[in-house]
């Protein structure tokens, strides 16, 4: 945890309430976005008990698996849900824009630009917590695989059609949420945790009524107050009044509420097998729907205060205005929900279940350049995250106090200016050291000359000497060379993250990887049916 | 490399001659793609891999050798040249302002170039893994030499292993892993996990490839390498290269009886030194433990400290560029720093683990990494991480300190969940941090400051 964490949490603590950790909103927020508030079954991974999905505050849609075990009830829960995110992906898919990407072109293998079509907006998914993230990986993992009736006839337990499709989507949602400031899938915790700063600790922050609690705690308590009732607060009937996040569920609820309505809906569901007449069907049938919504009913009770929080933080979180580089990491949100678009609509099959060597490397090194990439435009868009830089020696404020005009050595000798600032902060200058600030969005290199005595006035003065973005002339190009009195914030971190190596083609996956992947194993067959699937 | 001859029934000049020369008979004539060197800390790793790339330029076979770091590839250029000033040498460089030490430039047969068109036909050519991965080529090189392999990541080794048809990959095992700055929990458990080590990698897709293992430690002193063998390679052990009477360390000032005198008099006759201070839970950039470190090093330059060791029948003094400050966080490295330049020393280095790897000094002072703090987290924990630390030096080490650090290990038993098909390392850091502790508490002197 940095130093201003550290100080802010202990600001938080004493102030009965949470600081503010940012001054703007890092990451994109839709106009419409998706929120999913799964909860599932304890005791079996991915067993889906129901969920509260939609796209209006008001109007959320119930889905919910009477008896979880049961796997036809289990693929009607998927293809209701497929029924509502599919359209609402599709309705992204459609509206496009022209852009141009470089490829390079097979015959000449140069690179040349290319028209291709960009998706103007992408679906955005919500769910509440960080384990919803792991929720919706596992759903797409446990679908994707699937084969429906129609591309294979004897498949034992056919997937319903769009089943297979949804799975190959949230894997693309769930393996997008891993690069860091993408915004496709978000759990609001953390976005929330990235905005304000709790007087608890970052484990307690993953519990959506307590991190509310702390952020807009009620009139008259203490943000710890209302945390400590969100967390613990139970009502005569032994139940939480503010049911966890999920997906997992309180152990009270699933022993004294759920498991009793199963099982009422079990017993129905035998007794209806076993009608022995149209008269005493009906009248059985007429049992087990009330059962089942009793368990659909219970279902919403548990997954409505959750879906209400959702709601109540992404307001919180559109109150902050947009940062200046959030625009620029939704476009590459956008880039990669087209690229999925087109692979879905080419045809391609789904992601396989392991990356091989080659795609695993490009990954990592995608995610660390987007890492690097997000903390300093973070730090460039927020003096408050910019502030916390500074606090750590990574970046450093100040004022002009002189410029000296000065030239490289060469044969055409080119403005080298020395530029003299005062600053209060303590960065780790090393010898020749590079920093950089941003001149009209543009990163400006320069170099740490040395420490200036000080002249008995406040601060550190600090020589730099400017390298470039000053145009080609014997004189730097005007508003290039920072002005006496000027203040100017320089980081010791670079602005713009380059790009990796280019990794061979996973044909040509070297001997000391293992060589090119087997042929054979692509495209992947579907899971085995396991005894697990028939219960 | 000849050790004086001792009426010993273990030779260290001689068991390394015999690993060196196997290594060089499976690199130069063995039936394998791959040779994999561990050698523990200060075993002539650097020796080992000049002498190969000398040996395998004689045999007419094009090299390319792959560091992890400018500073490293300089060190081998300026190596090979001494050892043979005719050799054409090719050092490829980045496209940066200062890509290379200026030293090279006074090397008559070192061509440095950012293309790797223009160091074509040259019997060795040099650069980092980073810009290796730059180079495309349609006919690899005959043999490569990977040095660190095990700070390379997999996946840089990746980039740059259809360069060439056979290598040999140098490197320390205890010191400290490649480690990626986002999540890489996917992958672990892949034998091709690409955030896992170069060498990791390589065996498991190759795992009939010989390993050697350098047996002896020329740098650590009798006083150390025991330590370190059995704390950082429990199955792999090695041993000092000189024997207890070798190497002296003396002071010209006797002591004022301060704490910081006596941790210097118990670390120069024992080897190692434990400043204790009180139990104490601080910031990372604990002002009094980095007043201490700060008042070891003055106190170390006062006392006109001198080195004797079997390099030289003469004591060498113990002057500022032979003494290291390490630490486990850049801000304590840059708090160190500070408070030295305040008491007017400045070119004692001060550096963080990782960035202390690979080197050596007389004498080292270490800031304990898990000094003053309430938590026992992976990062304090890494084996690597104190393994560095505390390997660092030829005569003595003095480790900072505050108390209390065994119960906090007691405290934090290791609970990183454990990945399906990982291999457990071994030793954990907390099996290490505890058995260098229990070491340093033999030598401990109190301070309170």
């Amino acid at each position: 945890m940095s130093l201003i964490a550290t100080l802010a949490r202990l600001e938080a603590v004493r102030a009965g309430q949470a600081q503010p950790a940012a001054t703007v909103r890092h990451r994109h927020l839709s106009e419409r976005p998706l929120v999913f508030v799964p909860l599932t079954t304890a005791g079996e991974a991915g067993a889906p008990l129901g969920a509260l999905v939609g796209t209006d505050r008001h109007a959320p849609r119930l889905l919910a698996v009477p008896q979880p075990r049961d796997r036809d009830l289990r693929f009607a829960f998927l293809a209701e849900l497929a029924d509502v995110v599919l359209p609402y992906i599709d309705s992204h898919a459609s509206a496009v824009e022209a852009a141009e990407r470089t490829e390079t072109d097979p015959e000449s293998g140069k690179r040349v630009k290319v028209e291709v079509e960009l998706c103007a907006d992408a679906p955005q998914l919500i769910v509440p917590s960080r384990a919803g993230i792991d929720f919706v990986r596992l759903l797409g993992r446990s679908m994707r695989f699937r084969r429906t009736a129609e591309q294979d006839p004897q498949a034992p337990h056919p997937a319903p059609p769009r089943v297979p499709l949804l799975g190959r989507w949230l894997t693309h949602f769930g393996e997008r949420a891993r690069v860091p400031g993408s915004s496709l899938l978000l759990a609001l915790t953390d976005v929330l945790a990235r905005h304000w700063t709790t007087g608890q600790s970052s484990l307690e922050d993953q519990h959506l009524g307590a991190l509310l609690a702390w952020i807009d705690p009620p009139e008259g308590a203490s943000g710890a107050q209302a945390a400590l009732r969100a967390e613990l607060a139970r009502g005569a009937d032994g139940q939480l009044e503010c049911p966890p996040a999920g997906p997992a569920t309180d152990p009270a609820f699933d022993n004294k509420l759920l498991a009793p309505a199963i099982e009422r809906y079990d017993r129905a569901r035998t007794a209806l097998a076993a009608a022995e007449d149209g008269l005493q069907a009906d009248a059985r049938l007429g049992a087990l729907t009330a059962a089942e919504r009793e368990i659909r009913a219970l279902v919403e009770r548990c997954a409505l205060p959750t879906w209400e929080k959702v709601w109540d933080g992404l307001d919180l979180l559109r109150a902050l205005p947009e940062g200046a580089h959030v625009e620029e990491r939704w476009t590459r949100d956008r880039w990669s929900f087209t690229g999925h678009r087109d692979r879905v609509l080419a045809g391609e099959p789904p992601q396989p279940r392991r990356d091989d060597a080659v795609t695993a490397a490009n990954k990592l090194a995608a995610r660390e350049r987007e890492q690097a990439r997000l903390e300093a435009q973070e730090a460039l868009d927020d003096p408050l995250v910019m502030a916390g830089r500074r606090l750590a020696g990574e970046a450093f404020a100040g004022e002009v106090t002189d410029v000296v005009m000065a030239y490289g050595e060469g044969r055409r000798p080119s403005p080298r200016p020395l530029v003299t600032v005062r600053t209060d902060d303590l960065p780790h200058l090393g010898e020749r050291a590079r920093v950089y600030r941003s001149l009209d969005g543009r990163p400006q290199s320069a170099e740490f000359v040395a420490h200036e005595e000080g002249d008995g006035a406040e601060g550190t003065l600090i020589v730099l000497r400017i390298l470039d973005k000053m145009g080609r002339g014997k004189e730097p190009a005007a508003g290039s060379v920072p002005d006496k009195g000027d203040r100017v914030c320089f980081t010791l971190f670079e602005h713009e993250q380059r790009g990796g190596a280019k990794l061979p083609e996973p044909e040509q996956t070297p001997w000391t990887h293992g060589g090119p992947p087997d042929e054979e194993s692509a495209p992947e067959a579907p899971d085995p049916v396991t005894e697990e699937d028939v219960l | 490399m000849t050790a004086p001859a001792r009426e010993t029934a273990f030779d260290p000049g001689a068991a390394a001659a015999r690993a060196t020369d196997a290594i060089l008979r499976d690199t130069l004539h063995g039936p394998h793609r791959g040779v994999v060197v561990d050698s523990p800390p200060g075993a002539g790793k650097s020796t080992l891999v000049v002498r190969a790339a000398l040996e395998l330029a004689a045999a007419g076979r094009p090299l390319m050798v792959i560091a992890q770091t400018n500073a490293q590839v300089d060190d081998l250029v300026v190596r090979l040249a001494e050892k043979n000033p005719e050799l054409p040498v090719g050092r490829l460089h980045s496209s940066d302002a200062d890509p290379y030490d200026k030293a090279l430039d006074d090397l008559p047969n070192v061509r440095k170039s950012a293309k790797a068109a223009d160091l074509a036909g040259l019997d060795v050519v040099l650069s980092t893994a980073a810009k290796w991965a730059h180079v495309k080529t349609d006919e690899p090189w005959r043999h490569a030499i990977v040095d660190e392999a095990y700070q390379m990541r997999s996946d840089a080794l990746l980039a740059v292993a259809g360069l060439f048809e056979r290598a040999l990959f140098v490197g320390d095992p205890g010191q400290l892993d490649p480690f990626s700055i986002v999540g890489s929990e996917q992958w672990a458990g892949l034998s091709y996990d690409p955030s896992a080590s170069a060498v990791t990698t390589l065996l498991a897709h190759n795992p009939e490839l010989p390993q050697h293992r350098l047996p002896v430690s020329w740098r650590l002193p009798a006083s150390a390498a025991p330590l370190v063998s059995d704390a950082f390679y429990p199955y792999t052990p090695f041993r000092s290269g000189t024997a207890a009477g070798d190497r002296r360390l003396t002071f010209a000032v006797a002591s004022d009886g301060s704490a910081p005198d006596r941790v210097i008099d118990e670390a120069a006759a024992s080897g190692w030194g434990l400043l204790e201070l009180p139990a104490r839970y601080t910031p990372r950039t604990d002002p009094e433990a980095v007043r201490a470190l700060a008042a070891v090093v003055r106190r170390l330059l006062e006392r006109g400290g001198a080195a004797t060791s079997e390099r030289s029948p003469d004591p060498a003094p113990l002057t500022a560029d032979r003494i290291a400050v390490g630490t486990a966080h850049r801000d304590q490295a840059a708090a160190v720093r500070a408070a030295l330049a305040d008491l007017g020393i400045t070119d004692v280095t001060v550096d963080t683990a990782n960035r202390l790897q690979g080197r050596e000094f007389d004498v080292t002072v270490v800031l304990h990494p898990l000094s003053g703090r309430p938590d026992a987290t992976a990062f304090h924990l890494e084996t690597g991480r104190l393994c560095v630390l505390t390997s660092r030096h030829r005569h003595a080490c003095i480790v900072i300190c505050r108390a209390g650090v065994s119960e906090l290990l007691d405290d934090h038993p290791s609970t990183e969940p454990v990945q399906l098909g990982v291999t457990v390392k071994f030793p954990d850091g907390w099996e290490a941090s505890h058995a260098v502790l229990a070491r340093l508490r033999e030598h401990r002197v109190g301070w309170r400051p």
